[in-house]
C-alpha cells in the first residue's frame, strides 16, 4: 500500500490488554497544574522499569474540571490493577500532594475504585475533614499553602497499551521530524496518550533476549547500523526509525490515533525522507490485540 | 393520574400518626382501603377514612390539604415518591426518610427529617427544634439527604448529625451544630448561644457570625476549595445558597472543650 508515495507495510501491530485510568488536576493556572501533572507522569515511559506508563491526555478549560480552575487530564496504565493502585498513590502523594495549589479528582467513572485521596489523607495527621458532595466523597487535606483538596477514588478501566507504528526515513532528523508531526495530530484525538519522551521511542524492543535475565531487547531488525549483521528489516536507504508507542482506553481509540498519525505522516510526502511505515509485529508473543495498518488505514476495524 | 390527596375533614384534637400513609405503605391499594386502614389518633385508633377524605390514585405523589400541626410523623421511612403538604406539618416530618421528596409548604414542629437517611425535605415556612437531630436514646442524628428551610429553626439543628446537608435561610436558635458528628449546616440568618457546643466535625456555614463561646477559635480568614465544588453542587435547588460563588471564610474551629474538629466558616 503506498500513501502519497510512502510505502505502508501489509503488518500489524500488536498490544496488550492493561489497566487504565484518568485524573485530573487543576491549580491555580495551567502552569502549576501542568508542573504537578509533569511530576505525576514523569518517569511513566514504559512499564518495563517504570510500573506504570502515563501522559497528558489533554489541556482541560476552567468550564471543563470540578472546581472550575485550569487543569489538564491524565492517563496512566499498568499491566495489573495492584501496580496501578501503587503507582497512582505513591505519584498522587509525591507530585500533587506537594505541588502548590494542586488539586486532584476522578476522571473516569467505573465500578472499579482506586484510591486518590483515600489513604493520602491520613498525611492531615487527624485535622482532615471529608466533605460528601453530590455523591462523590472528597478529602480537605490541611496543608501549608492553604488546604489540598482530592476526590476520594476514580475509577479504573480495563484498558490496552502497547498500540504503535514505525517511521522509517533516510535519516534521523527526517525520522524525528515525521515523528514529531505525528504526535502533534496524535494529541488531539482524545483517551490516548503517547508516553515516550516527547512521544517517540528511538529504543524500539524486541521479546526476549540472548541473555536470560532480560525479557526485551533491542529490535535488531530495525537497527540500521545492523542492517548487515542481523535478520534486517530495513531496505539500504532507510537509516533511522523512529516509533510511537499508544496507550489507549479503547481498541478504537488507539486505531483512531494511530490513522491520525499516520496520515499526518504521509501528507509530508516521500519528499521528507520517510519511505516507509511499518509496526511492531511480535509474531503474536506480546498481545490479544492486533491493529491492522491497512484495515486502520481503510478505515475498516482489524 | 391525579395525586392521593388526604384533606382532613376536622380540626384534630389529638395528634394523628401519619407514618403509614406513604408511597411504600399505600401502592397498590384502593382509596377504599386505604379509607380503612387504622391510623393512630391520640392514644385511640381510628380508621384513615375517619380523619381525611380521600381522592386522587397516584400513590407515588401524596398530598396532605387542610392541614394541621398534628399532623405527625408525615413521610416516615418512606424510600420513593413525593409528599407535599399544603399547610403546616407536626412533628417527626421526615422522620427515617430513606429517599423521594417531602414538600411542606407551611410550618413544621420539632424533630423535622429526624434519622433522615436520604432524599430532600423541603419546608417553606419555619421549623421547630431538633431539626435533623436523632430520636431519644440514638447516638446519632441524620445520616444523610437534604434539608431545606426557607424560614427559621428552632433550638438544636443538627444536634448529633452524622451526615448530609441542612440549608437554612432564616434564623437558627441556640446550640446549632450541637454534638454534631459531621455533615454541613448552613445558616443565612442570626444564630442563637452556644452555637457548635461539643461540637466533634463538620461543618457550620454561616453568612453573619454568631456570638461564640469561648472553646470555639479563630482560624483566620481563608480561600477554601471545597466551597465552589459545594455552591455548584447546591445549583439544583431552589435556595438562596446556590447563589453564593466565594470561597472565602473566616475559620473558627472547636469545639475545644471536646477537642472537636468541627468548623464554622462565615462566609465573607
Amino acid at each position: 500500500m503506498l500513501l502519497n508515495g510512502i510505502q505502508i507495510d501489509d503488518t500489524f501491530a500488536e498490544a496488550f490488554n492493561m489497566r487504565g485510568t484518568r485524573v485530573i488536576i487543576t491549580a491555580q493556572n495551567h502552569k502549576w497544574a501542568y508542573h504537578a501533572a509533569n511530576a505525576m507522569t514523569g518517569f511513566a515511559t514504559s512499564v518495563i522499569g517504570c510500573g506504570v506508563e502515563a501522559g497528558i491526555e489533554r489541556d482541560l478549560s476552567t468550564e471543563e474540571t470540578p472546581d472550575g480552575r485550569p487543569g489538564v487530564s491524565i492517563l496512566m496504565f499498568a499491566m495489573g490493577s495492584k501496580v496501578l493502585m501503587q503507582q497512582l498513590e505513591t505519584r498522587m502523594g509525591q507530585c500533587i500532594l506537594t505541588c502548590p495549589t494542586a488539586a486532584a479528582f476522578a476522571g473516569i467513572d467505573s465500578e472499579d475504585k482506586i484510591s486518590l485521596g483515600k489513604h493520602l489523607r491520613y498525611f492531615g495527621d487527624g485535622f482532615q475533614t471529608s466533605k460528601l458532595i453530590d455523591g462523590r466523597r472528597y478529602w480537605r487535606i490541611p496543608v501549608m499553602d492553604g488546604e489540598f483538596l482530592t476526590e476520594e477514588t476514580t475509577g479504573m478501566v480495563r484498558a490496552i497499551g502497547g498500540g504503535n507504528f514505525l517511521i522509517l526515513a533516510t535519516s534521523q532528523p527526517a525520522a524525528l521530524a515525521a515523528a514529531e508531526v505525528a504526535i502533534e495530530a496524535m494529541k488531539q484525538v482524545p483517551n490516548v496518550i503517547m508516553p515516550f519522551p516527547g512521544g517517540v521511542v528511538r529504543s524500539g524492543s524486541k521479546v526476549g533476549s540472548k541473555y536470560k535475565t532480560m525479557f526485551a531487547s533491542t529490535n535488531d531488525a530495525f537497527c540500521p547500523t545492523l542492517k548487515g549483521a542481523t535478520n534486517t528489516e530495513l531496505s539500504p536507504e532507510i537509516e533511522s526509525v523512529m516509533e510511537i508507542v499508544i496507550d489507549g482506553l479503547t481498541f478504537e481509540d488507539i486505531a483512531l490515533s494511530m490513522k491520525v498519525g499516520i496520515e499526518a505522516i504521509c501528507k509530508l510526502g516521500e519528499s521528507s525522507g520517510v519511505k516507509r511505515i511499518s509496526a511492531g509485529n511480535y509474531g503474536g508473543k506480546l498481545g490479544p490485540h492486533l491493529f491492522k495498518l491497512h484495515d486502520i488505514l481503510n478505515g475498516s476495524k482489524s | 393520574m391525579s395525586a392521593l390527596t388526604f384533606n382532613l375533614n376536622q380540626t384534630p384534637r389529638h395528634s394523628i400518626n401519619c407514618s403509614n400513609l406513604t408511597p411504600d405503605h399505600l401502592a397498590g391499594k384502593t382509596a377504599d382501603e386505604i379509607a380503612a386502614m387504622p391510623i393512630n389518633y391520640g392514644n385511640s385508633r381510628v380508621s384513615v377514612g375517619d380523619l381525611f377524605e380521600i381522592s386522587g390514585t397516584d400513590t407515588q405523589h401524596i398530598v396532605f390539604k387542610n392541614t394541621s400541626n398534628k399532623l405527625d410523623y408525615i413521610g416516615a421511612s418512606m424510600s420513593s415518591g413525593t409528599i407535599t403538604v399544603e399547610g403546616n406539618a407536626g412533628a417527626y416530618l421526615g422522620f427515617n426518610l430513606k429517599n423521594g421528596e417531602i414538600h411542606c409548604h407551611g410550618n413544621t414542629e420539632a424533630f423535622a427529617a429526624c434519622n433522615m437517611v436520604n432524599g430532600l425535605l423541603h419546608i417553606n415556612g419555619n421549623t421547630g427544634d431538633f431539626l435533623g437531630a436523632g430520636s431519644e436514646g440514638l447516638r446519632k442524628g441524620m445520616r444523610g439527604g437534604t434539608v431545606i428551610v426557607k424560614g427559621n429553626a428552632g433550638d438544636r439543628v443538627g444536634d448529633q448529625m452524622r451526615r448530609g446537608l441542612i440549608l437554612i435561610e432564616g434564623n437558627a436558635g441556640d446550640y446549632c451544630g450541637s454534638r454534631m458528628i459531621a455533615g454541613t449546616i448552613g445558616v443565612l440568618g442570626n444564630l442563637g448561644t452556644y452555637t457548635a457546643f461539643n461540637m466533634h466535625r463538620g461543618t457550620l456555614l454561616l453568612k453573619k457570625q454568631p456570638q461564640l463561646h469561648a472553646t470555639i477559635q479563630d482560624c483566620g480568614t481563608h480561600t477554601l476549595p471545597f466551597l465552589s465544588l459545594l455552591f455548584k453542587s447546591l445549583a439544583k435547588y431552589d435556595t438562596q445558597f446556590s447563589k453564593f460563588s466565594t470561597q472565602r471564610v473566616q475559620r473558627f474551629v472547636g469545639d475545644a472543650a471536646y477537642k472537636g474538629n468541627g468548623e464554622l466558616l462565615i462566609l465573607s
